[in-house]
């Protein structure tokens, strides 16, 4: 079984956590990835860096532009990962902007994946319609499932499409905005989370954007089975000195 | 015609690489843009505007004295004497036209050298409408005139800080803005990039250039087809709408030129065709200048406009079948063709521009044939740029 389904099945109010591999040192990618595991996260998406991330606010852009200066790269991040499995379990999605993984190759990109025991991308823009066509029967056999996002703009029926197209769960952007830490709940998110609620989609659902402390990942997990935090997460890699002890007590602070 | 499929591609070129955030503006623009430019007030306010507030027709005109250094004919398509002295608001009117019949009520645009960012918030000062227009912040100092000029319109002018701090990162600011602000907002993109309708939609506001060209061509020589048509391509628009209406007729041969910079294998280049790998920015496929690992570079170009590490997937089409044909222009090439023309012809071109003139030096043209040059802008913009030049090349 896909670790992200299991993960599903097992557990409630999934806290999935989201960081720049190379950020803020090239070497971090598996310490952060252990520290994580170990402090209670739930899922992690790893963010390839690229140099230009257009649905990123500042503290993404940021860690991306300082991963890219630190060496990151695809190939580097799969070295890093080489045998990961050995001794983690948790879900691991790469998330990343589309050209670099066309350089990369699609499909030695999804073999690749396979290989280490990743479990699920989100491509933020790669069409519905063009994974269908050129690329989901590549990931279909790889079992790697490709997660997409919707928005409150995004329509009733384009929903329904992407709840049929889709694997493992549905991102959910939490408002109309790039990605960016908010203290707060924005107004008339409730209704649109109530709205998605209401669809019964046969997917789960991760609310993501916006979210950074308890207050906003306890209201998401009234509406969906659990967030995404990243931003929020980054700002406190850029501030820390001890990871491994930040770490585990920011997961436990926003779990509470 | 330059036609696009209904997905938005040419070849392989093109589509809609966007973030779901983005899906309904795009889709809105892509399901509605066809209807609304076609139909008979949209053209009817679209061509006065045109012709009363841009001054359109622009003329063809005969430069006698380049055609005789180069013993050629040589037409100049003068469109550096449109109102704010570019091509770039023939597709600023057509496009805040459309986003006025769609309710927007906010303008957003991108600009470099500031060309398109004036156009933009001229229109925008003359319709009324909110502008904020993104500009690096790089771009916002060695551009102050533009700046200056964008705010006595009314427009605010905001500092991309991301990335590299240029042109392409104004474009990711601009979008992450629409993204954002997706009810009231409406993206005006000032070149054929982008997602698709953006390309065809652009290209169409510029097909003006084609179509005048050919007529004005018939009038004078009888004969409405040319030998060559010369364009710079930067995004590609005043290409696009310079070849558009010539696509379908082969005899018609269509070159554009890019700028090379300081020389293609110095590393300052933006000479996308050369140096560009097939790949995805802002929005669509195309030719990329990008690393091995996909990451976008950031280009070189002594003239600003040109100084875009994309093309237009139009002309990544025109350039992968071979119907164009594409060649770098260096800066210097292209500052000694801007100075020849000021002084043979009595016009100061952008230096955009210079580099389709540039081109006669090696285009080798018969005595019998007939090249229109493209003249997409006016160099006033220019003159600090063309002073220093000068001054640097006295020996
Ligand atoms: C005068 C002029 N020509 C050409 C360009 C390049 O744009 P495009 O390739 O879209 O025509 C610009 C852009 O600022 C310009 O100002």
């Amino acid at each position: 079984m896909n670790r992200i389904d299991q993960v599903f099945q097992e557990k409630k109010n999934i806290l999935n956590i989201y960081f720049t591999a190379g950020y803020p040192k090239l070497g971090d990618t598996v310490k952060i990835i252990k520290a994580l595991e170990k402090g209670g996260a739930d899922l992690i998406e790893i963010g390839m860096p690229y140099s230009d991330p257009v649905a990123d606010g500042p503290t993404i852009q940021e860690s991306n532009m300082e991963a890219l200066e630190n060496g990151m790269t695809i190939t580097k991040l799969f070295e890093q990962l080489e045998g990961i499995r050995d001794h983690t379990n948790i879900p691991i999605i790469l998330m990343g902007y589309i050209n670099p993984v066309i350089q990369y190759g699609v499909e030695r990109f999804v073999e690749k994946c396979k290989a280490i025991g990743i479990d699920g991308t989100i491509l933020p823009d790669l069409p519905l319609p063009d994974f269908k066509r050129e690329y989901k029967a590549l990931f279909d056999k790889a079992g790697l499932y490709n997660i997409f996002l919707i928005s409150p703009q995004t329509s009733e029926e384009r929903i329904k499409q992407i709840d049929e197209a889709s694997n493992g769960f549905i991102y959910m952007v939490s408002s109309n905005s790039i990605t960016g830490a908010k203290d707060k709940i924005q107004e008339g998110q409730v209704e649109y989370y109530e709205r998605v609620k209401s669809y019964n989609l046969r997917n789960k659902k991760l609310i993501g954007f916006g979210i950074s402390n308890n207050e906003t990942f306890t209201n998401a997990c009234a509406y969906a089975e659990g967030a995404i935090i990243g931003s929020a997460f980054i700002k406190l890699l850029s501030q820390s000195d001890n990871l491994d002890k930040d770490i585990a007590e920011f997961v436990k602070s926003v779990k509470g | 015609m330059l036609a696009v499929s209904e997905s938005g591609f040419y070849g392989n070129f093109g589509g809609a690489y966007i973030p779901e955030m983005l899906h309904p503006n795009v889709e809105e623009l892509k399901n509605n843009y066809l209807e609304i430019i076609q139909s008979p007030s949209f053209q009817e306010e679209f061509l006065s505007l045109l012709k009363d507030y841009v001054g359109r027709p622009t003329p063809l005109y005969y430069a006698s004295r380049l055609s005789e250094k180069y013993n050629t004919n040589v037409y100049l398509k003068r469109e550096d004497l449109c109102h704010t002295g570019a091509h770039k608001v023939n597709n600023t009117i057509g496009q805040i036209l459309l986003a006025k019949r769609l309710g927007k009520k906010r303008i957003i645009a991108e600009t470099g050298a500031g060309q398109h960012g004036v156009a933009t918030a001229t229109i925008c000062a003359l319709m009324g409408l909110e502008c904020e227009v993104f500009m690096g912040k790089i771009d916002v100092a060695r551009q102050k005139p533009n700046v200056e000029r964008m705010k006595m319109l009314g427009a605010k002018v905001i500092e991309a800080v991301s990335g590299s701090q240029t042109l392409k990162d104004a474009t990711n600011d601009a979008m992450r803005d629409w993204i954002n602000n997706p009810v009231d907002t409406y993206y005006v993109i000032g070149s054929v990039v982008g997602p698709h309708p953006y390309p065809d939609m652009v290209a169409r506001f510029q097909a003006v250039i084609s179509e005048e060209i050919k007529k004005q061509l018939a009038e004078k020589t009888g004969k409405e087809n040319p030998d060559y048509i010369l364009a710079c391509v930067g995004g590609g628009s005043n290409a696009a709408g310079a070849f558009y209406h010539f696509a379908e007729n082969s005899e018609v041969k269509l070159i554009g030129l890019e700028a090379a910079g300081k020389g293609v294998d110095t590393g300052e280049s933006a000479a996308t065709t050369l140096l560009g790998k097939e790949g995805v920015l802002h929005g669509s496929r195309s030719l990329v200048m990008q690393t091995p690992d996909g990451q976008v570079v950031e280009p070189y170009s002594i003239s600003a406009g040109l100084d875009y590490p994309g093309i237009g997937p139009v002309h990544a089409y025109l350039f992968a079948s071979g119907r164009g044909k594409y060649f770098p222009v260096t800066d210097e090439e292209a500052m000694e063709a801007g100075l020849q023309l000021s002084r043979l012809e009595g016009i100061i071109p952008a230096i955009e521009s210079s580099h389709a003139l540039a081109y006669l030096e090696k285009l080798n043209a018969k005595p019998e044939e007939v090249v229109v040059v493209n003249l997409s802008g006016r160099g006033d913009k220019d003159l600090a740029t063309y002073i220093k030049w000068i001054e640097d090349h006295k020996s």
